[in-house]
């Protein structure tokens, strides 16, 4: 790769931001896509991962005694603080990871040299995964209020709206591009949740141009017909989901929101949601209080508190509460908008949606979700996560407050959900790490143009095939259906998987999730030992020696082995060869081995028998911080 | 006196009871000695059954004739009753408010009440000093039981025997007592197995402002350390308020004379700096304003997580002092009954894995804080709705609980309790049917002859059926010191106890069954497979000696 000119360094440490631990002494890799670091201590391996992708500032303080600070701070929030020797080669370094992590082309995204070795048509199956249509129809849809529309399958109704849309069936395509003309980057209102039991509908859109007084037939007839479509309930709310202030300071751009007397039947709302800039300076100083140098408690909660970012978070549930509300209690249909409907407008329908339908729940759920609600009604991720040399203006943590949003959900209805809170960190990662395809881009139409179903691939069946570990063990299907979450101030809290996930001395020394998920595993393997024994134990004529020969599967797997492509060529000679054993440890975004293994790399681990003294696989966990080991016992 | 005499009305009819996150239910309201009981009669169950001494603070208001009794109490929850009738409502809230102020400790419920549960294993006399002295001495031969303060004359809040360095004599404790406030001269606390390093208590030296000085005392602590060692006095209050208590005839041991001492000043808050942070804090989680700002700025005015940071602090330094410099430890403060109790016995839930299990923690909290003389009576006289001026109540016991929960949530694996044992608690250290926490120490419990006459507490939750509700599922012994974080992201709001009434529990209490489920799911299955295992294992040895003849 051109940019890289120091493909290895070594001796550099890796200090620790907030103990005075002696740091991590080792070896610094950079490679096409990574940034590795080798913990060189004796004893455990311990690899550092860092995608290109994920570093979103890299800094070089003046020169120390010690040598050359380096420091990296990334999207997903891992801060790292290196000390580089030689001046020279953390110069070049530097210079190489500025390069690195600033693409100033879409091409030039991981997306497009990702290559796990699936052929053209499995690629092809992947993007098949999800299927809106399929959704629509789980959703009831079409029905006698609601149709799919191909209005726009040229995009040219609305060059920021997918070509799968759904509308209400009494809606005349005059009225619909009436009413897209009416709104805000032709944003016209559209259905995002239909409510089976009642016939309520969450709908959504960007801003009418209604200025002081413009008014436009074709939008009030529109807003009728979806008023009209939910016969249960003689009103319908229309949600501007915008501080009133700022509404109003958009009338005079000739924007605004709608006038109840113009509009039959309407209920107007207000809910003051910040917009993007608020948010993106409000996370500048929520991670202010995070890097806090050995902060006293009021000094970290006073940070949190000027931060506003849980405020923000408030508002966000607030509103959804509201329109789950709206639909479940009240019969009502919500019309939901913001300015352009792609911010603001996602977070709120798709909470009120997990609210609402216990689908949304589930590990596929949620896919659908986010890929119906942000990838394909246009959320800027592009822009908004700043994949490419964007105005910076442009980024704002809209999806991250969504994904904390769900967490709060899970923190108060730890059965609730399917998933665990590693999916969200691991979906998290993939938004900003651009190695699939789905972020990439600002709008469905960008993405055909990009070329991105038959150049890149699509996360999701990526994550399927980790199911198992991204699985909440306290999951109960069909427990809930619809949540009515407490949002009492008391009931927000800062998230410190996220915002200090990298801190790993701040959290949990043991874990209670992989304590279960191993319960988990150990359960499959207990079963299939116990059905096989039933069995051997019923006909007794089978030689006892036969499955003996299935431990063999468990012996360790051997991953990574297609490591080598995603370093260039030049690098991959430099790289220790325990690189390739599997023993990643800190990896944020690799080729995690399920890739490499292939369809059931993950179900490997539980299918032989385990002895029962056997505990050679299970996860230790480090319990006292001085590296000592405990685990679980069978 | 007749608890008659303060009933002025026992009983009325169609009353209404109000809390939150349950329906409003209506039924008869009765008043007895210690009880206030609501029954619907519609099952015949009783829908509220509260222990006066339980009763933090009642308001009364007013309207029309129907008055709304508003009854908050130091387990922090509030509760309504709706009463019609003005003079029923005035008559139950001034028996109400008698009967939760009673100021004889003979009076109070434990001394009426009378267990429903066969007692097996006598609480009182689980945890006797001499039994812990003997799990010593299999140890070490360096320390002697003295019972210097059989009568209780040389320290009124140690108990009748206390572990004390062998080579010091009881007419040198006499000495050291008389130069340590309220007698607490120094005594063993915590004797590390791992390296043979002690923690010891006592209260601050009474130096005063000259100066003076002790022998005795010198020689005492000097006899916990090896040739050659130093080892670390830790002053839970900071060198400036240490200082300021040599006026009062207090100080601090000074370096001329302890010169293998090092010295290490906290700074812990203590009385009513507590008991107001406690109040904040509980203010603040009952705000039914949906402001955020005002939530965090209240949460931090009320330095609640503060409190806790210092403590566990501090407690991680003595353990460090201990485990990682192998020195030996003194900790105190001013009297010793405090901050200097949350010291020692949080540094030892890090230090000695015997202290996370059931027991053990019950032993500590016997040995640490009932036998050490913490003022359990005074402490917890009132809790955070109290309007009266406070004297000397403070939440030392329930900051030391919610540290106990943060290493709790940082180990979860390592606790064999879980966080409902803490809670329970909690609860009896405020307002109990049991004896144990009645009394200011061991001398008070002596003459109100708590053993005779009340239950403990330790007799009812060592039952088989008490046992399994505080145990923790996930528990696997864990021999190892465990270091908790003590950064700002790593302390929580302890929202078992500080938001307990003011949520739903059923979504986190479905989750922990759920999570009992998996675990004991997986034990039968494993019990079965053995079983299994062992069926084919002899099936294998008889074909195989059907096959060798």
């Amino acid at each position: 790769m051109e940019h890289i000119s120091t493909p290895k360094v070594e001796n550099v440490k890796l200090l620790d931001r907030f103990t005075n631990k002696r740091p991590a002494h080792g070896t610094l890799y950079l490679t096409a896509t990574h940034l590795i670091y080798v913990d060189a201590a004796a004893g455990v391996r311990k690899e550092t991962w860092i995608a290109h992708h994920h570093i979103a500032s890299v800094e070089k303080p003046p020169l120390s005694t010690t040598g050359c600070p380096l420091i990296i701070r990334c999207k997903n929030f891992r801060v790292a603080h290196f000390v580089i020797l030689r001046e020279r080669d953390c110069h070049e370094v530097y210079t190489s990871l500025l390069k690195l992590s600033q693409p100033v082309k879409y091409e030039d995204l991981y997306a497009f040299s990702y290559n796990p070795k699936s052929d053209q048509d499995e690629r092809l199956m992947e993007w098949k995964l999800i299927d809106l249509k399929m959704e629509y129809m789980r959703m009831g849809i079409p029905n006698n209020y609601w149709v799919l529309s191909d209005l726009n399958k040229d995009f040219k109704v609305c060059s920021t709206y997918p070509t799968c849309l759904v509308v209400p069936k009494e809606a005349s395509e005059s009225t619909i591009i009436g009413s897209s003309k009416f709104r805000s980057r032709e944003r016209f209102p559209v259905l995002s949740y239909y409510h089976k039991d009642n016939n309520a509908v969450i709908c959504r859109c960007s801003q009418p141009l209604s200025g002081f007084s413009t008014r436009c037939v074709e939008d009030e007839k529109m807003l009728e017909i979806i008023s009209k479509a939910n016969p249960g309930s003689p009103f319908m709310y229309v949600v501007d989901t915008r501080p009133k202030l700022n509404a109003m300071a958009n009338r005079a751009a000739g924007k605004g929101y709608e006038n109840e007397d113009n509009y039959p039947n309407i209920r107007f709302q207000f809910i003051g949601i910040e917009n993007i800039h608020v948010m993106r300076g409000s996370l500048q100083k929520l991670l202010e209080a995070c890097e806090l140098k050995n902060p006293s408690m009021s000094g970290f909660l006073t940070v949190l508190e000027n931060s506003g970012w849980l405020r923000h978070i408030k508002a966000v549930m607030d509103a959804s509460v509201f329109l789950a509300k709206a639909v479940r209690d009240e019969n009502a249909s919500v019309l939901v908008h913001c300015s352009d409907g792609w911010d603001r407008t996602a977070q709120v329908c798709s909470l009120a949606s997990i609210l609402l339908d216990p689908f949304y729940r589930t590990i596929k759920g949620f896919m659908v979700l986010i890929e119906k609600e942000w990838i394909s009604l246009g959320h800027k991720f592009s822009q908004r996560c700043h994949h490419l040399e964007f105005d910076p203006k442009e980024t704002s943590p809209v999806f991250t407050q969504f994904l904390e949003c769900v967490w709060h959900l899970m923190e108060q209805f730890p059965s609730a959900f399917e998933f665990s809170e590693k999916y969200l960190l691991e979906i998290h990662d993939h938004v900003f790490s651009c190695q699939f395809g789905n972020f990439v881009g600002n709008s469905q139409k960008e993405r055909q143009e990009l070329k991105i179903f038959e150049n890149a691939h699509s996360l999701w069946p990526f994550l399927l095939q980790r199911k198992q570990e991204l699985v909440n063990p306290l999951y109960i299907s069909n427990a809930y259906n619809a949540l009515q979450p407490n949002t009492y101030p008391f009931c927000f809290k800062f998230w410190c998987g996220m915002y200090n996930r990298f801190d790993k001395g701040m959290h949990p020394r043991q874990s209670v999730l992989d304590y279960l998920l191993e319960c988990m595993n150990r359960k499959a393997t207990l079963k299939a030992s116990e059905t096989d024994m039933e069995d051997k134990l019923l006909g007794q004529n089978t030689p006892l020696g036969d499955n003996r020969t299935l431990t063999k599967h468990f012996e360790d797997v051997p991953a990574m082995e297609d490591l080598s492509e995603l370093i260039s060529d030049d690098v991959a000679e430099g790289l220790p060869a325990h690189l390739s054993n599997g023993s990643v440890v800190n990896s944020d975004v690799c080729l995690k081995r399920e890739m490499a293994e292939g369809p059931h790399g993950t179900s490997v681990n539980h299918l032989p028998h385990r002895d029962s003294s056997d505990n050679k696989a299970l996860p230790s966990t480090d319990v006292s911080g001085n590296g000592s080991i405990i685990t679980p016992s069978p | 006196m007749e608890f008659a005499e303060l009933i002025k009305t026992p009983r009325v009819d169609k009353v209404q009871l109000h809390r939150p996150f349950h329906p409003t239910v209506g039924g008869t309201l009765c008043l007895t000695g210690h009880h206030l009981i609501l029954s619907s009669r519609q099952d015949n169950s009783e829908e509220l059954w509260l222990l006066h001494s339980n009763i933090d603070s009642i308001e009364k208001r007013f309207i029309g004739s129907s008055g709304t009794i508003t009854i908050k109490c130091k387990d922090l929850r509030i509760i309504q009753l709706e009463i019609t009738g003005m003079d029923e409502c005035l008559n139950i809230a001034s028996s109400i408010e008698a009967l939760s102020t009673l100021d004889s400790v003979t009076l109070m419920y434990p001394f009426f009440y009378r267990p429903m549960f066969e007692v097996t294993e006598d609480g009182w006399s689980s945890f006797l000093p001499e039994q812990e002295f003997e799990l010593l001495t299999s140890e070490t031969e360096d320390w002697r039981l003295s019972d210097v303060n059989q009568d209780f004359s040389v320290c009124q809040s140690y108990p009748q025997v206390v572990i004390v360095p062998k080579s010091i004599d009881d007419e040198s404790l006499r000495k050291v007592a008389a130069f340590r406030q309220g007698g607490r001269f120094p005594v063993l606390s915590y004797y590390h197995r791992k390296n043979g390093m002690v923690m010891m208590r006592s209260s601050q030296p009474l130096t005063g402002t000259n100066g003076r000085r002790c022998k005795e005392d010198e020689k005492l602590i000097n006899a916990t350390l090896r040739p050659g060692k130093r080892g670390y006095i830790i002053d839970t209050r900071s060198l400036n308020v240490a200082q300021q208590a040599r006026a009062k005839g207090g100080g601090f041991e000074q370096e001329a004379y302890y010169p293998q001492w090092r010295r290490i000043h906290k700074s812990i808050e203590r009385f009513n700096i507590l008991q107001e942070s406690l109040i904040k804090l509980v203010e603040a989680c009952n705000d039914q304003s949906h402001n955020m700002d005002r939530w965090l700025s209240k949460l931090e005015a009320s330095n609640w997580l503060g409190h806790i940071k210092e403590i566990l602090t501090t407690a991680c330094l003595a353990a460090q002092c201990i485990d990682r410099e192998g020195a030996s430890v003194l900790v105190h403060g001013s009297e010793g009954m405090d901050s200097t109790l949350q010291v020692t016995s949080l540094a030892q839930i890090i230090l000695e894995p015997k202290c996370r299990t059931i027991r053990g923690f019950e032993a500590l909290v016997e040995k640490e804080w009932l036998q050490a003389g913490h003022p359990f009576q005074q402490r917890c006289a009132q809790s955070a709705y109290s309007n009266s001026k406070q004297r000397w109540e403070a939440p030392t016991f329930l900051l030391f609980m919610d540290c106990v929960w943060q290493i709790l949530r940082q180990f979860p694996c390592s606790f064999e309790f879980n966080e409902r044992f803490l809670v329970t608690l909690f609860e009896h250290a405020y307002a109990s049917q049991f004896g144990t926490f009645l009394g200011n120490n061991e001398f008070e419990r002596s003459k109100l002859k708590l053993k005779q006459k009340t239950m403990s507490l330790w007799s009812w939750v060592n039952q088989p059926n008490e046992l399994r509700k505080f145990t923790n599922p996930l528990y696997e012994a864990n021999g190892l010191v465990i270091w908790p974080s003590v950064a700002p992201q790593s302390l929580l709001l302890w929202e078992g106890v500080f938001l307990r009434w003011n949520r739903s529990s059923k979504y986190l209490e479905d989750a922990y069954k759920e999570m009992i489920h998996i675990i004991e799911y997986n034990k039968d299955l494993q019990v079965r497979v053995n079983a299994l295992r062992r069926q084919l294992a002899e099936l294998e040895t008889e074909d195989g000696m059907l096959e060798t003849p």
